[in-house]
């Protein structure tokens, strides 16, 4: 049998996703469901004087409205929700209730809800809740935020709520910025996105009264760990918490949190006996779900006069918004390893600072910390080049690691080992393919011809850190869980294979992944493969979906617990054939004793065997059935070359972005459809970010843009076309040789996209433009420097 | 985001919807399309207690010649405009703009009486019926008036339209001289950040976002008929305007895009 | 008020608020949750659907504005296009379907069946189009997973009619 590892088989999802039969969570009803409408606050920070209920109680279909304070004294959301990532020994982590109870910190905060008999009713309900405020000083931007003068709190007396230093080598580094024959400081600001998956987040949680159990319905990409986070904040215990995390519209990270609708949910159910639900509008979501990015970069770096770096040294200001929730803190400092990027630079020099801000917290975003920090480190190279009098091509090749030839096992000035790179052929690919000296001809004819659409060409090479994550490092920075994930694999009685993750997908095809993996290990047909997951009660133990660790982490605990099985199949095989195992081979699924290869038994018939257990070996267990926790070694770090084209109209400031190529290295690949589909998508979420994203507020912290009018999630219309390669170089930490691709795009295109436009812009002496690169920044930038080329 | 309660009617005709709006007063509202509408109702922007749907009413539903101009009636639908051969022919210009506005599916279903009706400053069409010295026809219990496009508009979102009126026809002279369109956004579907409309090659210049109603480039088109340049009269595209600020653009910025499309908008329909 | 239309073939008669969405009484009333609620601004196009044959965003239709109507979901549309003769691949799907597996247009489905339907209705109006025009065509539909690209082939490959 030819292996299907590597192929481009067809996703097993995706009938009942084209036809409409699969269930999302807004999809599920429970009989004599309650809906939450909740009462949001329209000020950012604001005693809450008066809440008046009374409006909305006597209203069709309205069960009961609940106050913060109420709840606080019902006993119910008494929990603070939890930040599962304090960061330093000191972090302040001021207490954040599902409702607010005193004050208001953020517009959105819940501060009333509202039961009703649908939708439509608790709409209509939580209109009528009538709350007065009294407005208090607001911090609007993390930039208020650094000056510590009006609080996001005020009972802390600042609003800093952290200071996380990295700093390995702080005399080299001193000594590589005094020897250097070049410098570079620059400052960027990653702007605050929204994570906006397609799919709203919603909840449906259905207690039984009598039993005492809670099955918890929820669009999450992290069903274990809110299990445990719901026990741990609510006081049920965990044996009586089943989560269920249905087909799941996207996440981007922004699935991964325990939000206050989910600890609301299951109380107030647990509390009246009813089953109780919400679904987030799309406008509603700028204020009750967590949004991405929020920082201020401040870098500098050093170079000898040869444009090699020597040392890099960064101030990240991180803007937490009101409240830490379960990761807030800890993303920025994800990026802290990789700002010296895919380079050979001995010294870095790193510190963060978290702030309070009266927003709506921040939390993971696709790539998470790791697309700024290859962002900054991207520009830099860029701005270094320019410095130097070389091109970006050239500082690039006279820094990568290596030289650009493959290595294992190399030492970063973080502290990190990579497991393993060759940066030049992705180079060079991505190059070629852009057809880059065609590009530069055509940039110099249209600035010679005094052109008003000017071309830019950027580059990006990226390296990220993936498979999250070896769980003594995740203890090395304070993390409160592990990063381990789990698998079970079973050969039932007849012959089927199925496979327990804890790893859970919300779109990327983890069902075709993990039938692949059994089918190559195992010569069964994917077919025969059935994929549970995504539910507590069918996959008890798991770490869940982020950080690009389904495959480098749960898709190598499917294949080590394939292994076990087959290994104790061989047994039963040897039993049957009366040989001893070592005389057994195992070849595209069939047992055979070496040198009579006629005489055979396929794996999936022992499965009966094993079920039976008429005559198995002495002492051994009935069935087939092995699990695996496999905790990886170390991360695994993909890396790759992208390029982009962007034609500038110089007179309006509009961009287009022409072409993008991509050439990614995520070490095997299991599936270069599913592959390919992941850096697509990346690709235009961090060019969205260059170019149209922002979760804008005014200076009282109202977020101006919620709305899919305002907040500019690109279309098909204004992406091009993308062109993709890949390399190989397997990862060393695991048997699979995989590292994971699910934030690669993002992490490159953002400093592509706009190393393009400041390229294309230089005639102007444009250096920078801060994103998104909307067409008035760009004018302005023209026009700032008089406007004539 | 679900609309507040309301009551809805089907009108059976024009005469029966004015008499409904008559009958229910101020609070209530005529349901074209909808596209406008429903929205700011599900934003509970816009509380009708009353929605009387003129929708239906497929004979307001027409593009025909009629001496020398087109007659198009009010609940005809942007995608109507888009593939319509009397304007293909005779008024290619509001065919082009109408496969401008928004996307397919509120093509389907945006008419353009009740596009007018809204007067949004930054919607594409009443700034080509503008340009293209349209008249809008409409019927009140009183009988019909007409009424130029160039007094239609009063402000944001409001017309001289009474309360007790619609929309019934729309009159563009019949004219396929020397247009074009120029619309500037960010995404495909969003409205324009800057659009310019320019019929018979300049004697009609309408700006789009540039003020609280559709606008007229009336110095610029007097400097383009005294005998100007297309950059000197272009020069002119924003003068005497008060373009709002928005997350996009700020005044300045919208004065310059105006000049630099109207230049555009000249050019190519001079070209 | 009463309210009959067609769904997928079927006649179907409710009384529904006037302020009901088309999206929710197909998806609460009717039970048809193929057809999903991704944005409250007419901007994503999740909830298209077909009425009377032409693609619309069904959070910006009343239900009573679609009394007397035909209404294609994705639940329907393969069995329109075998009604047609012109269904396609082993799951006898609407070729759009069909090619949607095919180039892995969609990844987490959310935005799917509003992308599906649109397409459908791009290709009817415009059978024979550049790739510019397919994406101007989908201009009202976000997709937060592909990147585009792979719908984008998957429509380019039912009008070439390759799928």
């Amino acid at each position: 049998m030819t292996s299907v590892m590597g192929t481009r088989m067809l996703r097993k999802e995706d009938p009942k996703l084209l036809t409409g039969e699969n269930k999302f969570i807004d999809d599920i009803h429970a009989p004599g469901e309650l809906w939450m409408g909740m009462v949001r606050s329209p000020m950012a920070h604001a005693k809450i004087t008066s809440i008046d209920t009374s409006g909305a109680e006597g209203m069709p279909g309205v069960h009961s409205v609940y106050t913060g304070a109420q709840l606080q004294d019902m006993g119910i959301g008494v929990g603070a929700l939890p930040c599962a990532w304090p960061v330093t020994e000191d972090m302040v982590n001021p207490p954040h209730l599902p409702v607010a109870v005193g004050e208001a910190k953020h517009v959105g905060e819940i501060v009333a809800v509202v039961l009703a008999s649908s939708r439509y009713e608790a709409a209509d309900a939580a209109e009528h809740v009538v709350v007065d405020y009294d407005e208090l000083p607001t911090v609007s931007s993390l930039a208020d935020a650094v000056k510590d003068e009006a609080m996001a709190h005020s009972d802390l007396g600042t609003n800093k709520a952290f200071h996380w230093p990295l700093d390995p080598n702080p005399e080299g580094t001193a000594a590589a910025f005094a020897n250097a024959a070049h410098t570079v400081k620059a400052e960027f600001i990653q702007q605050r996105l929204i994570c906006a998956p397609m799919e709203p987040r919603g909840c449906l949680a259905i207690p039984s009264p009598a039993g005492g159990e809670i099955t918890f319905y929820s669009a999450t990409q992290v069903p274990h760990i809110l299990k445990v986070m719901i026990a741990a904040t609510t006081g049920i215990a965990e044996s009586k918490i089943r989560v269920i995390a249905p087909s799941v519209g996207g996440g981007f990270g922004g699935k991964l949190n325990v939000d206050p609708d989910a600890i609301l949910s299951v109380t107030l159910a647990n509390h009246i006996g009813l089953p109780v639900r919400w679904t987030e509008s799309r406008s509603e979501a700028a204020g009750s779900s967590h949004q991405g990015r929020g920082q201020i970069q401040h870098i500098e770096a050093a170079a000898d006069e040869n444009g090699k770096l020597t040392a890099v040294k960064v101030h990240l200001d991180a803007d937490m918004g009101a409240y830490m929730m379960l990761i807030t803190p800890g993303v920025p400092l994800l990026g802290s390893f990789l700002y010296t990027g895919v380079y050979d630079i001995p010294n870095l020099s790193f510190t963060c600072d978290g702030w309070f801000t009266n927003m709506v917290s921040t939390d993971a975003y696709r790539g998470a910390g790791r697309p700024e920090a290859s962002y900054a480190i991207e520009r830099v190279m860029d701005i270094m080049a320019g410095q130097v009098g070389i091109t970006p091509e050239e500082i690039r090749a006279r820094n990568y690691i290596a030289g650009g030839e493959a290595f294992e096992n190399h030492e970063a000035a973080s502290t990190l080992v990579f497991d393993s790179g060759h940066y030049r052929p992705a180079h060079d690919r991505a190059l070629e393919m852009a057809k880059v000296a065609d590009l530069r001809a055509e940039q110099a004819r249209r600035r010679d011809a005094g052109e008003t659409k000017q071309l830019g060409i950027g580059m990006c090479t990226y390296v990220e850190i993936c498979g999250l994550a070896p769980s003594r490092a995740l203890g090395g920075l304070n993390y409160g869980a592990g990063g381990w994930e789990h698998a079970t694999v079973r050969i039932l009685p007849t012959g089927k294979v199925e496979v327990v993750s804890g790893s859970t997908p919300h779109g990327q095809g983890h069902e075709t992944a993990w039938s692949m993996i059994i089918a190559d290990k195992m010569g069964v047909d994917p077919n025969d493969v059935e994929v549970l997951h995504s539910d507590t009660a069918k996959s008890p133990l798991g770490l869940d979906t982020y950080g690009s660790r389904s495959l480098a982490v749960g898709g190598v605990a499917i294949a080590m617990a394939a292994d076990k099985v087959i290994e104790k199949a061989k047994l039963i095989a040897a039993h049957q054939f009366e040989a001893a195992p070592e005389d057994v081979e195992f070849d595209a699924g069939s047992f055979s004793v070496a040198g009579t290869p006629a005489k055979s038994v396929h794996i999936q018939e022992l499965g009966f065997a094993a079920f039976a257990a008429h005559d198995l070996p002495d002492g051994m267990e009935p069935n087939l059935q092995e699990q695996v926790s496999f905790d990886p070694p170390n991360f695994a770090f993909p890396f790759g070359t992208h390029v982009a084209v962007v034609e500038i109209d110089t007179e309006t400031g509009g961009v287009e972005l022409l072409d993008y190529i991509g050439v990614d290295d995520c070490g095997h690949q299991v599936n270069p459809l599913i592959v390919e589909g992941q850096v697509h998508g990346g690709i235009v979420q961090g060019a969205a970010q260059a170019l149209y994203e922002e979760a804008v507020y005014d200076e009282y912290g109202n977020p101006l843009n919620p709305s899919f009018m305002d907040y500019l999630v690109p279309s098909a219309a204004e992406m091009p076309s993308i062109k993709l390669d890949s390399t190989v170089t397997p990862s060393t930490t695991n048997p699979l040789g995989v590292k994971g691709v699910g934030e690669a795009g993002t992490i490159g295109s953002a400093a592509a996209v706009i190393n393009a436009i400041c390229d294309g812009l230089s005639p102007y002496g444009v250096t920078d433009i801060e994103m998104p690169a909307t067409p008035k920044r760009i004018w302005e930038a023209i026009n700032s420097n008089g406007g004539a080329a | 985001m679900i609309p507040a309660a309301f009551d809805y009617t089907v009108a059976e005709s024009a005469e029966h919807a004015i008499q409904l709006l008559g009958e229910y007063g101020d609070e209530s509202k005529l349901l074209a399309g909808g596209h406008s509408l429903i929205p700011m109702m599900k934003y509970r922007l816009a509380t009708p207690t009353q929605l009387i749907d003129v929708g239906r009413l497929d004979d307001l539903a027409y593009i025909n010649r009629s001496n020398g101009h087109i007659a198009i009636g009010a609940m005809t639908k942007h995608a109507q405009l888009e593939t319509s051969d009397v304007l293909a022919a005779d008024c290619p210009m509001l065919q082009h703009v109408a496969s401008l506005v928004g996307d397919p599916a509120v093509r389907h279903r945006g008419t353009l009486g009740g596009t007018l009706a809204h007067s949004d400053p930054a919607s594409d069409l009443p700034a080509a019926v503008l340009a293209l010295g349209g008249t809008i026809v409409a019927q009140g219990p009183n009988g019909q008036r007409e009424i130029a496009a160039s007094e239609f508009f009063t402000g944001y979102f409001e017309s001289v339209l009474a309360d007790d009126e619609m929309i019934v026809e729309v009159k563009i002279p019949a004219g396929t001289a020397g247009w074009n369109y120029q619309k500037f956004n960010r995404r495909a579907q969003d409205w324009a950040i800057v659009g310019v409309a320019v019929a018979d090659g300049g004697k009609g210049i309408s700006l789009v976002n540039m003020g609280s109603t559709p606008v007229r480039a009336t110095a610029a088109e007097e400097a383009l008929a005294g005998g100007a340049s297309i950059a000197d009269a272009a020069a002119l595209a924003a003068d005497g305007t008060e373009p709002p600020a928005d997350l996009n653009a700020d005044a300045e910025y919208r004065s310059h895009l105006a000049r630099v499309l109207t230049q555009r908008a000249l050019e190519a329909a001079n070209g | 008020m009463d309210v009959s239309m067609t769904v997928n073939g079927t006649a179907q008669s409710h009384d529904v608020e006037p302020r009901t969405l088309l999206v929710h009484h197909i998806r609460d009333g009717l039970g048809l949750t193929g057809t999903n609620v991704g944005c409250d601004s007419s901007s994503c196009g999740a909830c298209t659907v077909h009425l009377d044959g032409q693609s619309v965003k069904s959070c910006t239709v009343l239900a009573v504005q679609a009394n007397g109507s035909d209404i294609t979901t994705i639940e329907g549309l393969a069995d329109t296009a075998r009604s047609a003769g012109n269904a396609t691949g082993d799951q006898d799907w609407h070729p759009m379907q069909e090619a949607f597996q095919q180039c892995h247009a969609l990844q987490c489905g959310y935005c799917t069946p509003g992308m599906v339907m649109a397409s459908v209705a791009f290709l009817e109006e415009n059978p024979n189009p550049t790739e510019a025009e397919i994406r101007e065509g989908l201009e009202g539909n976000l997709c937060r997973c592909t990147g585009y690209h792979n719908i984008i082939k998957a429509v380019q490959s039912v009008a070439g009619g390759d799928a």
